[in-house]
């Protein structure tokens, strides 16, 4: 059979039904192979896009995403997608086009060393030599981007290998040849009674859970212990859907941005019960004083997370799902009260009250950008599928569209990437075609990556990109304000297009508000198409997100509101 | 502290571009690299020499762990393994000086490897501060040339290293 067709025959044997891509010389064999088959192709108008919206689809879906680009600047369009999914720990198999193999190492037409430029940012990579080891290294490559801790693999396929024939039967899988590679799932016992004992003894504990959670699908395990242990749980960006947030125990996300009682709540603990995270700097802050008081339990899968940025007293290396049930094993034997630590449930309840999320209200007919959020979680009834962009959006978003599943809220927490929500909507949409999916978008992000509005109408997907329109590079212009002395260098971004003009120009439907009266009734509009569509949600220009905890700060440095 | 990591990774291409580049990006400093084939052909071992003082040890060998190719990774305590670096230098010898370098070479179970009228080529190997002590002496005769390998070292008695 020839390469190309063994090369598709082999995604399918891994389940894979989608792939976006975008083709070019290298990959015309790839592509005249696909012109037959099955696979569904999602054709992207830019391979970041491309790159992202496999990476929505994984999130999305659970599933590996596949994207495909060509050689030299189709494979360096692809780089920043696969620095997100890498840092996010999102499973992607990135296949790419290279020029022959006589003509590697020598400048060749776009030639571009792939797998060099990309090993910093990837779980793996394979340069394909030879065309007899494809089976092989298709079948390895989805499974380490998928196991252990799930990260992009990037396969990169000289032209001249595809074009050859080679023996396939689909029905033989070929032996993997991984003799390094042996995630640890299972806890070490010994740890799970000790942190057990932890969770008994503790008077103000604290659940700190992040993406790990949502990868494992552990939500379930975390719930129990969560319930059974009355313990008050916060996670982080990427961890946000893991713990219903409307739930009494949920106090939102921590860190910069986080909730002020969850950020009170972690400084005063003297246990922190860390799932699935990484104490990454956003959320710890000056790591000197991140919660001072406490004890760390830390499960992760990946032991060189443990004790890389915090040392901690319980180190359980394993899967979140597994540990979590055999720890819920270990805590019952104890039989904790449900009153053990009523003082401290008092407390935190008490911060929550006194120091609550704030939804302003507008003084100047202007939509406040928190209510635009909580006005999109009410008409979605939480139920969307929210992607966002980066910057002010993407925290308010975190803020206030309470999720309740995982896989619900999908956002770059660890590239912080602008225009990585709209193709991670699409992909999202992709994977699951009766959601409602929604990109809480900023103006500057969405043009990053506008583009893929061709891709939405294209294939009749029917993503809704709310932007929050402040004419502002605003997160960044917001550190200007507080840090900068209101110097808005190349910050103001007035000169934009017509956003509504845009969308329809593409052949999707668009929307605009302006006055917070409009607002609900424009999405219940926006909502009811089955077209894509674009709201151009005018906001006050100049709101800031708070709380806000300054880099390396800690929380006696948090500014609660607008100064 | 120096630390010696023996490291097993598969002999496949680009497996020390990967070990090299993860160095890089953490931030991690080695002090020295040996690598060549071991016994297995699909095996090879590369020798790296760290400084605790720089990076913390652990995180070094949790993240080389994540590399794929990487099959296991000893960390060497001095007492219990031996180690070994060669050395070749070529310094300075007149008809006065030979006589005293042959000396110093004899003492240290060194090796003239080659002559010429004006420089010797010396070969010695020995632990790192034997090598170093080695090279002082030489120094006052006019080194004109010198390479280290860097470290090597195996476990001492039955166990693999
Ligand atoms: C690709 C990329 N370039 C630059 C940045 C730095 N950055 C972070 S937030 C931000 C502003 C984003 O503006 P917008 O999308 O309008 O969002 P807003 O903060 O106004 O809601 C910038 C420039 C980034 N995160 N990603
Ligand atoms: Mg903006």
């Amino acid at each position: 059979m020839r390469a190309a067709n063994v090369i598709l025959e082999a995604l399918k044997r891994e389940g894979v039904d989608t792939i976006f891509g975008f083709p070019g010389g290298v990959l015309l064999p790839l592509y005249d192979a696909l012109y037959d088959s099955d696979i569904n192709h999602i054709l992207a108008r830019h391979e970041q896009g491309a790159g992202h919206a496999a990476d929505g689809y994984a999130r999305a879906s659970g599933k590996v995403g596949v994207c495909l680009a060509t050689s030299g600047p189709g494979a360096t369009n692809l780089v920043t997608a696969i620095a997100n999914a890498y840092m996010d720990s999102v499973p992607v198999v990135a296949i790419t086009g290279q020029v022959s193999r006589h003509l590697i190492g020598l400048d060749s037409f776009q030639e571009a060393d792939v797998t060099g430029i990309t090993l910093p940012i990837v779980k793996h990579s394979y340069l394909v030599k030879d065309a007899g080891t494809l089976p092989r290294i298709i079948r390895e490559a989805f499974y380490i981007a998928g196991t252990g801790r799930p990260g992009p693999v990037v396969i990169d396929i000289p032209v001249d290998v595809t074009k050859e024939d080679i023996d396939f039967d689909p029905e033989v899988l070929p032996a993997m040849q991984l003799p390094g590679y042996k995630p640890t799932l299972k806890g070490h016992p010994k740890q799970i009674k000790e942190a057990a004992r932890l969770i008994a003894a503790a008077e103000r504990p604290v659940i700190y859970a992040g993406g790990g959670v949502i990868i494992s699908g552990a939500s379930e395990e975390l719930r129990e212990l969560a319930f059974y242990g009355h313990i008050p749980v916060t996670t982080t960006l990427t961890g946000k859907g893991c713990f219903p947030e409307d739930h009494h125990l949920s106090m939102g996300m921590l860190g910069m941005h986080g909730t002020q009682y969850a950020n009170y709540a972690v400084s005063k603990a003297d246990l922190i019960i860390a799932v699935g995270v990484r104490f990454d700097d956003r959320v710890t802050g000056n790591l000197t004083t991140f919660a001072p008081e406490a004890r760390f339990i830390h499960i992760d899968l990946d032991p060189a997370e443990i004790s890389k940025n915090v040392a901690v007293d319980v180190p359980i290396v394993g899967d979140a799902k597994r540990v979590l049930a055999a720890l819920l094993v270990e805590v019952k034997k104890l039989e904790l009260s449900a009153d053990r630590h009523l003082p401290w449930m008092e407390q935190v309840e008490a911060w929550k009250r006194d120091h609550p999320l704030v939804i302003r209200e507008s003084e100047s007919g202007e939509i406040m950008p928190e209510a635009a959020v909580r006005t999109i979680w009410q008409v979605t009834k939480g139920e969307a599928v929210v992607c966002t962009e980066v910057g002010q959006n993407q925290m308010w978003a975190a803020q206030h569209y309470l999720s309740r599943q995982p896989r619900r809220f999908i956002s770059s927490g660890g590239l912080g990437t602008m225009g990585f929500g709209f193709p991670a909507a699409i992909g999202a949409q992709v994977a699951l075609p009766d959601a409602l999916v929604v990109d809480i978008a900023g103006d500057g992000s969405f043009q990053m990556t506008v583009q893929e509005l061709a891709t939405a109408v294209q294939y009749r997907l029917p993503v809704k990109v709310c932007i929050l329109n402040n004419q502002y590079l605003g997160m960044v212009r917001q550190w200007q304000e507080l840090f900068w002395n209101k110097r808005y260098s190349e910050t103001c971004i007035e000169c934009q297009p017509d956003f509504v003009k845009l969308a329809e120009a593409y052949g999707a439907e668009g929307y605009r508000a302006v006055r917070p009266e409009e607002l609900e009734e424009v999405l219940r509009t926006a909502f009811a198409t089955d077209k894509p569509a674009v709201i151009d949600i005018r906001i006050k220009r100049e709101a800031n997100v708070f709380p806000m905890i300054p880099a390396g700060g800690s929380v006696h440095d948090m500014m609660e509101r607008e100064p | 502290m120096k630390h010696t990591l023996s490291v097993l990774v598969e002999n496949k291409p680009g497996v020390l571009t990967r070990v090299a580049g993860l160095f890089a990006r953490r931030g991690f400093n080695i002090d020295s690299l040996v690598v060549a084939e071991t016994e297995n052909q699909a095996v090879s071992r590369m020798t790296i020499t760290v400084d605790e003082q720089d990076q913390p040890l652990e995180q070094v060998t949790k993240q080389l762990h994540k590399l794929i190719n990487v099959l296991k990774i000893t960390d060497l305590d001095p007492a219990g393994s031996v180690e070994r670096e060669l050395l070749l230098i070529k310094v300075k010898a007149d008809a006065v000086s030979r006589s005293a370098i042959m000396q110093i070479v004899e003492i240290f179970r060194a090796k003239i490897v080659d002559v010429s009228p004006e420089v010797l080529i010396i070969e010695m190997t020995g632990a790192r501060e034997k090598v170093s002590a080695f090279m002082e002496l030489m120094a006052p005769f006019g080194v004109v040339e010198l390479m280290r390998t860097g470290r090597m070292a195996m476990s001492r008695g039955r166990r693999a290293t």
